[in-house]
C-alpha cells in the first residue's frame, strides 16, 4: 500500500509523502470533475457504507458523491439522535456490516475514538469523517488542497486558526497536516478554549487576535458553539467577538494575498464580523468540487486489494 | 538491469517505422482532417507526439494530441497489491465527430486497449478510433487488433518487450527479454 | 469448593483437618522472621511453625496429616484485598460473591473487602447481614464494608453503629467522594467512636466534570475531556485536614497522582492518622494507552503520567502508602465494549494483581517480598483490625503459596470472575500462586 494504513483515522503521524500521495491523486481526479462524464469506473466493485452518527449535510453528500463519481455502490445508515438513543449500540451496528460483505465505511461520530472501535471488529477499511473532538482528516486534506493550489506549496505558508481549538477536530487536523507539510501554524483564542500543553503540538500560541494575525497568509476562523457559554468558557459572545472577531479592520494586518477559511457555518458577528463574511475576501472558489475530489483520492488509494503482484 | 536479450529494432528502425505508420494513417484517412492522436502513458504519449511532428511535415497540418492515463479503467484494480500512481489525462480538443488514432507502445492481452476506448468513449462520441502501435507481440485476450502497426512478433509469456524511447530511457530500442528477477519496465499491456 | 487433589495420594480420602506446609521460605513481616520452615495446621488454625525440626527426604511423610510440598516455594500470610467491588445485590451478571471469592482466591487472595456501591447499596445492616450470609459460600473470607451515607447520596450519615455490630470493617461511598465537607467531617467524627476508618474515594467532582481521561498532553491530542491532577489532591488534601481536625483515622483509596504521595507523606511526618493505597495498574500503567482508545485503560482515577507512576513507586517503597488494593471492578462486554467516552470506568483485578506486583515492584527492586507482604496483608489487616495479616500459632491458617520465579501469559478468557475487562490480557507475567488456603482448607491451587 502507498498508505501505511488501510484506514484513514487521522493526520496525526501521517508522513509528508502520503499527504501528498493524496494531494496530488486528488488533483487528478479533480480533472475528472471538469469531463462531461464525471465518473469513472474504478471502485464499481466495491461497497462503502457511511455511518453519520451526526447531522452533517455537506461532509456525508460531499464522500456520497465521490463515491458515485467512482462507481462504488453507497449505502447511508445516517441515524439521528433519537434512533442512537433508541439503543442501537455502535457494537450492534458492527454486528449488522459484518454479515454484509462491506468494504469501506465512513463514519461520523460524536465519539472520540468510534472509528478505531469500528477497526477492531471490521475487516473493512475505515474513513473517519469526524469523531468528537478528536479528528476530521478530510476536511483538513480539503483545506491543504486549496491552499495547495492557490499558493503553489504549503511549505513556509503563515496559517493562523482562532477560536474553540480545544473542542475542534478541524484545528487538531489541520494542525498536524499543516505542521508535517512544512506550514508555520499559530492558534488564537481564549486561554480557557486552548487545550493543556497545546504547545507541544509544534504551533505558537497566541492570546492577542492582533499579533497573531501580523504576517499571516491564511486565516482559518473556527466555529463557536453555544455550548460553550453554559461551561463559562467565556462571559460572553460580545466580549469574545470584541477580542477574536475577525473584523475589516483586523485583516489588514495579513498579508497580500490573503485567505479566510471558515469551515462553516458561520455565525455573522461573531467569530466574523457581517463586512467580511460579505466581502469579497473569503470566497474560496470551488471548494465544494475540491472536497468530491480529495475524497476520491482517500476511497480510491484505501481500495486497493489484497491480490497477488503480477 | 535486464537480463541480455535480443534487440529487435534499433533508433533507426524505429524512425523508419514510425514514418511509415504516418503515412499509412493518412492514406488510409485520406488527409489529416478530424485527425486527432491520443496517446496511452507513458510511452505511446511519446509516440504520439512523434507522430504529430511526423505528420506535421507530411502534410503541413498540425494535428491535436491527447494523453490519457487508464488506470482508473483498469480491469484489475481490486485485484493489485498497490494502487497504481495515476498520471495526468489530457484531452484538451474535443472528442465527438473525431478520428482518434489511439497510440501505445506495445499491443498484448488488449487490456490496456480496452480501458483506453471506455475512457475516450467518457468524454464524447468520436467518429471512429484506430489503433496504432509500435510492437504487436499478440496472445491477445481480448478481440482487438491493431489497424497500424511497426512490428508484429511471435512472443511466450515467459517473455516480455522492452521498449525504449530516447525521452525517457535516453535511447530509442526494442528488444525481447525473458523475465528474470529485475523488472523495473512498464506493467503488462 | 474444590477438594485438592494430592498426586501421590496413596488414600482417597476427603480433606484431613491437619495438614504441614512443608519445605517453603515462610515471609511473616509481622514477627520479622523470614526463614525455611515447616508450618502445621490443625482444626482451621496455625498450630505451630516448626523452624528446627524440619521435614526431610525426597517424599516428605508425616503421621500429623496430609503434606503439601512447599520447597522452593514462599510461604506467605494470606492476602488481603481491601477494595473490592462484588456486584451482589444488583449486578450478578457481572460479579457474585461467590464468583469473586473464586477470582479473590485464583489470585491469592485469603480475605477481600467489598464495596458498599451495590445496587441497593449497603448502607443498613439487614445489607451488611445479607453479604456475611452470602459470603458463608464464599471460598475466602468477604468482609463487607458499608456506606457511609444513606443511599449513598452525601447527605445523610448511614446507620454506621448498627453495620459496625453487624460486621461492617469500614465505611465508604466509594464510586463517589463524600462530596460535602461538612458531612466528611460529621462521618469521621462519628467513626471514631467504633475506631474504624472512612475511606474515601477523593475527586472534586465539578473539577472533574465529564472527563473520562488524567488532564495531559495525551487528552488534548486524543480531543478527550481530562480529570486533572488537581480534582484528587484538593480532596486528599481536604481530608486530611479533617482527619487532623477530628483525631479520626481516614484511609485514601486508589491515590494516583504524585501531589497526592507528597500530600500524605506530609500528614505522616506530622502523625495525623491516615492511611493510603494503591492499585497495582495505577503504578504499571500511563494514560500513554488511551491512545488505542480501549476502555479497558479507562478507570476513575484515571492513569496518569510517567513521573506519576514513578511517585507512585517511590511512596510504596519509603512507607507514604502502605497498602497495595485492586479496586477490582467488573464490568459486562456489552457495557464495556463501546466507545470510550460512553464506557463505565473500572476493570478487573483480583488474578492479575500479584503478577503485576512481581513484575513491576519486585523484579525491579522497588519492593523486597517481605515489604509486598507487608503491604498486601500485614498493612490492611491492621488498618481494618482483621485476625489475618500473619503467620502465628493460633491465627486462622490463611496462607498463600508462591511460585515466585513461575512465568506466564494473562488469558482472560480463563479468568474466575464473570467478567472479562482487563487490559492485561497477554501479558508475560512474573510470580504465580501455587496454593490458597483458608482456614486451613485449600481452596484453589493450580491444575498439575
Amino acid at each position: 500500500m502507498p498508505l501505511k494504513s488501510k484506514h484513514l483515522l487521522g493526520l496525526e503521524g501521517m508522513s509528508k509523502e502520503e499527504i501528498t500521495l493524496i494531494l496530488d491523486t486528488a488533483e487528478t481526479f479533480r480533472e475528472v470533475l471538469e469531463r462531461p462524464i464525471k465518473k469513472v469506473p474504478t471502485l464499481r466493485a466495491v461497497t462503502v457504507v457511511n455511518l453519520f452518527y451526526e447531522a452533517s449535510t455537506r461532509t456525508r453528500i460531499s464522500f456520497e458523491l465521490a463515491e458515485k463519481r467512482l462507481s462504488a455502490d453507497s449505502v447511508n445508515f445516517s441515524t439521528d439522535a433519537s434512533s442512537v438513543k433508541k439503543g442501537e449500540t455502535l457494537k450492534d451496528t458492527v454486528r449488522n456490516l459484518t454479515a454484509m460483505k462491506i468494504d469501506m465505511v465512513v463514519i461520523r461520530h460524536r465519539s472520540a475514538g468510534a472509528p478505531h472501535f469500528l477497526t477492531r471488529f471490521l475487516d473493512a477499511s475505515v474513513i473517519n469523517a469526524g469523531d468528537g473532538a478528536h479528528e476530521h482528516p478530510t476536511q483538513a486534506l480539503l483545506d491543504m488542497y486549496t491552499l495547495r493550489k492557490k499558493y503553489g506549496k504549503l511549505k513556509d505558508l503563515r496559517v493562523v486558526i482562532v477560536g474553540d481549538i480545544r473542542h475542534s477536530r478541524v484545528a487538531r487536523s489541520n494542525i498536524w497536516g499543516l505542521k508535517t507539510m512544512g506550514a508555520d501554524v499559530a492558534i488564537c483564542g481564549p486561554t480557557t478554549l486552548l487545550p493543556w500543553e497545546v504547545e507541544r503540538m509544534g504551533v505558537e500560541v497566541h492570546y492577542n487576535l492582533e499579533e497573531a494575525l501580523s504576517g499571516a497568509d491564511v486565516v482559518m476562523a473556527l466555529r463557536i458553539q453555544q455550548e460553550r457559554l453554559q461551561g463559562s468558557y467565556f462571559p460572553t459572545l460580545r466580549e469574545y467577538s470584541q477580542l477574536f472577531g475577525i473584523t475589516k479592520e483586523r485583516l489588514k494586518l495579513l498579508n497580500k494575498d490573503f485567505t479566510i477559511m471558515h469551515p462553516g457555518p458561520i455565525n455573522r458577528g461573531v467569530e466574523i464580523s457581517d463586512e467580511v463574511a460579505d466581502g469579497p475576501y473569503s470566497v474560496i472558489l470551488d471548494q465544494v468540487t475540491n472536497g468530491v475530489a480529495v475524497r476520491m483520492a482517500v476511497l480510491y488509494l484505501l481500495s486497493g486489494g489484497e491480490g497477488k503482484l503480477e | 538491469m535486464p537480463k541480455a536479450g535480443s534487440i529487435i529494432m534499433d533508433g533507426k528502425g524505429l524512425n523508419r517505422v514510425l514514418t511509415r505508420i504516418a503515412h499509412e494513417i493518412l492514406e488510409r484517412n485520406g488527409s489529416a482532417k478530424n485527425l486527432a492522436l491520443v496517446g496511452i502513458r507513458s510511452r505511446g504519449a511519446y509516440l504520439a507526439e512523434r507522430l504529430a511532428k511526423l505528420i506535421e511535415e507530411i502534410e503541413e497540418t498540425k494535428v491535436p494530441v491527447g494523453y490519457i492515463d487508464i488506470t482508473l479503467y483498469r480491469d484489475d484494480i481490486q485485484t493489485k497489491l498497490e494502487q497504481p500512481v495515476i498520471q495526468k489525462t489530457e484531452l484538451l480538443f474535443d472528442v465527438v465527430e473525431k478520428v482518434i488514432i489511439l497510440v501505445d507502445d506495445v499491443l498484448f492481452t488488449g487490456r490496456t486497449v480496452r480501458a483506453a476506448l471506455d475512457e475516450i468513449i467518457d468524454f464524447g462520441r468520436p467518429k471512429s478510433i484506430q489503433l496504432a502501435v509500435l510492437i504487436d507481440r499478440g496472445n491477445r485476450e481480448l478481440p482487438i487488433r491493431a489497424d497500424y502497426a511497426g512490428k508484429n512478433i511471435n512472443t511466450t509469456l515467459k517473455e516480455e518487450v522492452m521498449v525504449k524511447l530516447t525521452e525517457i530511457d535516453g535511447e530509442d530500442s526494442v528488444s525481447v527479454v525473458t523475465k528474470g528477477k529485475n523488472r523495473n519496465h512498464a506493467a503488462k499491456k | 469448593m474444590n477438594r485438592p487433589v494430592k498426586k501421590s495420594a496413596a488414600r482417597r480420602s476427603p480433606q484431613p483437618d491437619n495438614l504441614i506446609i512443608a519445605g517453603g521460605k515462610v515471609i511473616d513481616p509481622a514477627s520479622g522472621f523470614e526463614g525455611m520452615a515447616d508450618i502445621y495446621v490443625q482444626a482451621g488454625k496455625i498450630q505451630k511453625i516448626e523452624t528446627k525440626k524440619l521435614l526431610t527426604g525426597g517424599k516428605l511423610k508425616s503421621s500429623f496429616g496430609e503434606i503439601i510440598d512447599a520447597r522452593g516455594k514462599l510461604v506467605v500470610p494470606g492476602l488481603i484485598d481491601m477494595h473490592v467491588h462484588l456486584r451482589e445485590p444488583g449486578r450478578e451478571d457481572e460479579e457474585t460473591i461467590v464468583s469473586g471469592s473464586q477470582a479473590a482466591v485464583a489470585g491469592g487472595f485469603t480475605s477481600i473487602c467489598c464495596m458498599p456501591n451495590t445496587s441497593p447499596p449497603l448502607d443498613s445492616q439487614e445489607k451488611i447481614k445479607f453479604v456475611l450470609e452470602r459470603a458463608k459460600q464464599a471460598l475466602c473470607h468477604v468482609y463487607p464494608i458499608g456506606a457511609i451515607t444513606k443511599n449513598q447520596e452525601g447527605k445523610e450519615l448511614a446507620e454506621m453503629g448498627d453495620m459496625f455490630r453487624a460486621g461492617a470493617v469500614a465505611f465508604t461511598d466509594d464510586g463517589n467522594p463524600v462530596r460535602s465537607s461538612e458531612v466528611m467531617r460529621r462521618a469521621l467524627e462519628y467513626s471514631r467512636m467504633f475506631d474504624v476508618p472512612i475511606i474515601d474515594h477523593c475527586e472534586d467532582l465539578l473539577l472533574s466534570g465529564n472527563g473520562v481521561m488524567n488532564e495531559s498532553f495525551v487528552s488534548t491530542t486524543l480531543g478527550l475531556p481530562g480529570i486533572p491532577a488537581a480534582a484528587e489532591e484538593l480532596m486528599v488534601y481536604r481530608d486530611i485536614r479533617l482527619a487532623e481536625y477530628t483525631g479520626a483515622r481516614v484511609h485514601i483509596a486508589h491515590v494516583s497522582t504524585a501531589g497526592s504521595v507528597e500530600l500524605i507523606r506530609e500528614a505522616k511526618k506530622k502523625h495525623i492518622a491516615v492511611t493510603a493505597e494503591v492499585t497495582p495498574h495505577h503504578f504499571t500503567l500511563t494514560d500513554e494507552t488511551i491512545r488505542t482508545f480501549d476502555t479497558n485503560y479507562k478507570m476513575k482515577p484515571p492513569l496518569r503520567t510517567r513521573a506519576d507512576v514513578e511517585a507512585l513507586k517511590a511512596g510504596l517503597k519509603d512507607g507514604a502508602i502502605d497498602c497495595i488494593a485492586t479496586d477490582h471492578a467488573p464490568h459486562s462486554s456489552e457495557e464495556k465494549e463501546v466507545e470510550f467516552d460512553q464506557a463505565p470506568f473500572g476493570i478487573l483485578g483480583l488474578e492479575t494483581a500479584l503478577g503485576l506486583v512481581v513484575t513491576e515492584l519486585i523484579d525491579k527492586g522497588i519492593l523486597t517480598w517481605s515489604q509486598v507482604i507487608a503491604k498486601m496483608a500485614v498493612n490492611p489487616a491492621k488498618i481494618l483490625k482483621l485476625n489475618a495479616g500473619r503467620i502465628k500459632g493460633g491465627m486462622p491458617a490463611d496462607i498463600t503459596i508462591i511460585t515466585p520465579e513461575a512465568s506466564w501469559t494473562v488469558d482472560v478468557s480463563k479468568f474466575k470472575s464473570k467478567s472479562r475487562n482487563s487490559p492485561f490480557g497477554g501479558w508475560k507475567m512474573k510470580g504465580k500462586v501455587l496454593y490458597t488456603i483458608v482456614e486451613g482448607k485449600v481452596v484453589f491451587q493450580v491444575q498439575a
